[in-house]
């Protein structure tokens, strides 16, 4: 097969793999380091759909893959939390055509509000993982997992981290491929989970793991670097094996690329060839605990190092087990707003009045810092709302009608719409105001479309999700509003709001200053074409 | 060959990705094994950003280990200290001070005019690898601003 070379991060050689193999529909949920999958997947011709939450995502290529196609769904890690449940009767049903799920964790969180290590779902849930180490490897391992994925009839997941996601090295392509009509055929004892058939299911997905170790043991991804006489062995996971690689020099390594279920048989020839043996692993000590827990004469790591990314330094500290603390660099420039943000004006006049304020996750969760510090709580997308609700059920009147969530447009379309509905169905007794600060994108993760703008993920056209609407259906009265336009007045319109007592929804409407460029340098270059 | 290490270090907004990216690929095109590193999430909004850019013959761990880099190349002098456990005595630090913004065509060109610095202490790649870089990061339009920047750039290294 003729192929190329190219400079690709982790996400764009998973987008080539994704053309390569034929995949029929890629979706997902934005989140830092997962998005540029599904840009780079459509960029190159591939059809790639945001959808409005992961579990939404889950669901739809769920169903593309029983149906016969090809499917690949993105997400972030906490993304997984939210789509878990689709994905644990998934691993019972099984799937016809083939269903990839890329969950990109954030060791270190550089970009999240927590570091879960993900991989605990491919055991709770009983599907097959695999983890690559860098792109060649992404590349490498989305087209296996593919294959798998048909093969043994399971969703397959595809781990990765931030630092796989976004480094870039050298990658080879091989030609794209259309993808094909898939035909569907009733299978309702697979595809019906009721107790009768879910009893059946789930002793099919014990029988197919094992059938899968024992793949992964006979003909599994598996790297080895170092040298072969080497007294010290090492088993690593994901980019941890090339820091290790570079850490530990006189070491042998063993990558293994299917980490769940785990090559064990091959795991512990290696360990028994060798007279010392580590596990270097980012996050919880999973791999680790299962190798001990089957006998292997293996170390793991200090406690110390669940926490944070592995490198070059900290992994010879980890062998070394020194937990003294690694030398921190000098605080580098926070980001803040940008100059000009809409965002701004809400959370001066927040600030203002002293409200306790429950926040949800976007570029707005910079109003917790100064000047505004306008911000008491932010737990997960859509908390904002629920967090307030039951602060307002136990808290006393004085401090509970001081209470405000904000929330953005893509949030509020990802998990603020069930809020809402509790808001009205069990209203509290002094009513509740959400602020919706629609900037009309999702700017956190880099100026993605969501169903409130009107766009779909390659920017064309399609119908609005008005959130007014939707929120008056609900019963809660809107008041839609210019925060630049009210500028100073802004401050008591929300006063004014809270005093009536009553559920409402005040939405802010100005642009994000970088989608607001955005869009016009779109029109200019879609004006342009026209004119050639 | 002994590897290359760069660290790019600036704010958002300054160029620092897309100056890693075009010594990335100046490199790859010239042969090299390369292999870069960044966190891209919250750097739009004005926060530190520093990216690490390897070449040689055999790059592994794609992040710069403390206290190997061989350039700091900084698009804003006050990234020098938080990147400052990358260097180690013999670092070359470049500082935006060498090039004067009035001789740029357009002050954003910054980036690439230290690139064009850069450059003539990297002799490992040839100046064509760089132009080709140059011409697959940026669209037609902004093409000859960039080419004239890292020509300011490599004249204040005195080439
Ligand atoms: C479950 C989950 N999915 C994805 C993310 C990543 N993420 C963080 S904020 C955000 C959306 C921000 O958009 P919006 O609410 O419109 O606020 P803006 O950034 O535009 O101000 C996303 C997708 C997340 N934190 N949690
Ligand atoms: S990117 Fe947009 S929403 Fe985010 S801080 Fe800047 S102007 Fe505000």
């Amino acid at each position: 097969m003729d192929s190329t070379k190219k400079l690709l991060n982790g996400d764009e050689a998973i987008a080539h793999a994704a053309r390569v193999a034929g995949v029929n529909l890629g979706i997902g949920y934005p989140g830092t380091p997962s998005t540029e999958i599904l840009e780079t997947f459509s960029s190159l011709g591939g059809y790639a759909q945001w959808a409005p939450n992961e579990k939404v995502a889950a669901e739809v290529a769920i169903g593309a893959a029983l149906a016969g196609g090809k499917a690949v769904v993105t997400m972030k890690h906490v993304g997984m939390n939210v789509a878990a449940d689709p994905f644990f009767t998934a691993a019972y049903t099984g799937v016809k055509g083939s269903l990839v799920i890329c969950a990109a964790d954030d060791p270190g969180m550089a970009s999240s509000q927590n570091e879960q290590d993900s991989r605990r779902y491919a055991v709770a849930a009983g599907l097959p993982m695999l983890e690559p180490a860098d792109s060649q490897q992404c590349y490498d391992y989305f087209i296996l997992a593919t294959e798998l994925s048909k093969r043994f009839g399971t969703p397959v997941i595809l781990r990765l981290t931030t630092r796989v996601c976004h480094s870039k090295t050298i990658v080879s392509i091989g030609q794209f491929s259309e993808p094909g009509t898939p035909s569907y055929t009733k299978d309702a004892k697979s595809h019906v989970m009721v107790p009768a058939f879910a009893r059946l299911a789930h002793v099919r997905l014990r029988k197919r793991l094992h059938d899968m170790e024992e793949w992964n043991v006979k003909e599994g991804p598996c790297t080895f670097l170092g040298s072969e006489s080497a007294k010290q062995g090492v088993i690593a996971t994901g980019i941890s094996a090339m820091h290790a690689a570079e850490a530990l020099p006189e070491a042998r390594i063993m990558q293994p690329g299917m980490t769940y279920p785990l090559p064990m048989d091959k795991i512990k020839a290696f360990v028994e060839s060798h007279e010392d043996n580590l596990v270097v692993e980012e996050g919880d000590p999973i791999v680790v605990e299962t190798l001990l827990a089957a006998g292997m004469k293996v170390r793991g790591k200090k406690e110390a190092f669940r926490y944070g990314e592995l490198n070059v330094a900290r992994v010879k500290k980890l062998a070394a087990e020194d937990v003294t603390p690694d030398p921190a660099p000098a605080p580098g420039k926070p980001p803040q707003l940008c100059p000009g943000c809409p965002h701004r004006l809400t959370f001066q006049a927040l600030h203002d009045l002293g409200c306790t304020v429950c926040g949800d996750i976007g570029c707005y969760t910079l109003g917790v810092l100064p000047p505004y510090e306008a911000m008491d709580t932010c737990v997960c997308m859509g908390a904002s709302i629920g967090a307030a609700l039951g602060m307002r059920e136990v808290l006393p009147a004085e401090q509970a009608k001081k209470i405000v969530s904000v929330i953005g447009d893509s949030t509020f379309m990802h998990s603020g719409l069930t809020g809402l509905v509790d808001m009205v169905y069990n209203r509290p007794p002094h009513g509740h105001v959400v602020i919706l600060l629609d900037n009309s994108t999702t700017a956190m993760t880099g100026l993605q479309e969501h169903p409130g703008t009107g766009r779909r993920l390659d920017h064309t056209e399609t119908v609005r999700v008005d959130p007014a609407a939707v929120a008056k259906a609900i019963g809660v009265r809107v008041e839609e509003v210019d925060p630049l336009a009210m500028k100073d007045t802004l401050k008591d319109f929300i006063q004014e709001q809270l005093d009536k007592k009553d559920v409402c929804m005040i939405i802010m409407k100005r642009s994000c200053l970088l989608a607001l460029k955005h869009l016009k340098d779109r029109e200019k270059a879609q004006a342009e074409e026209k004119k050639n | 060959m002994k590897n290359i290490n760069i660290v790019f270090a600036g704010l958002g907004g300054q160029g620092v990705l897309r100056a890693s990216d075009i010594t990335a690929e100046a490199a790859f095109l010239t042969g090299f094994d390369v292999k870069k590193a960044e966190v891209h999430g919250m750097s739009q909004r004005g926060g530190s950003v520093s990216s690490d850019v390897r070449f040689g013959a055999g790059i592994k761990s794609p992040m710069i280990p403390a206290g190997t880099a061989d350039f700091l190349v900084l698009l804003d002098a006050s990234q020098k200290e938080p990147n400052a456990l990358s260097c180690h005595a013999g670092t070359v630090i470049i500082d935006p001070g060498v090039i004067k913004i009035e001789d740029l065509p357009n002050p954003k060109g910054l980036n690439v005019a230290l690139l064009g610095y850069l450059s003539t202490k990297l002799p490992e790649i040839p100046e064509e690898n760089w132009q080709k870089a140059l011409e697959n990061n940026f669209p037609e339009k902004l093409r000859e601003s960039n080419v004239t920047a890292f020509q300011v750039g490599r004249q204040a290294a005195g080439k």
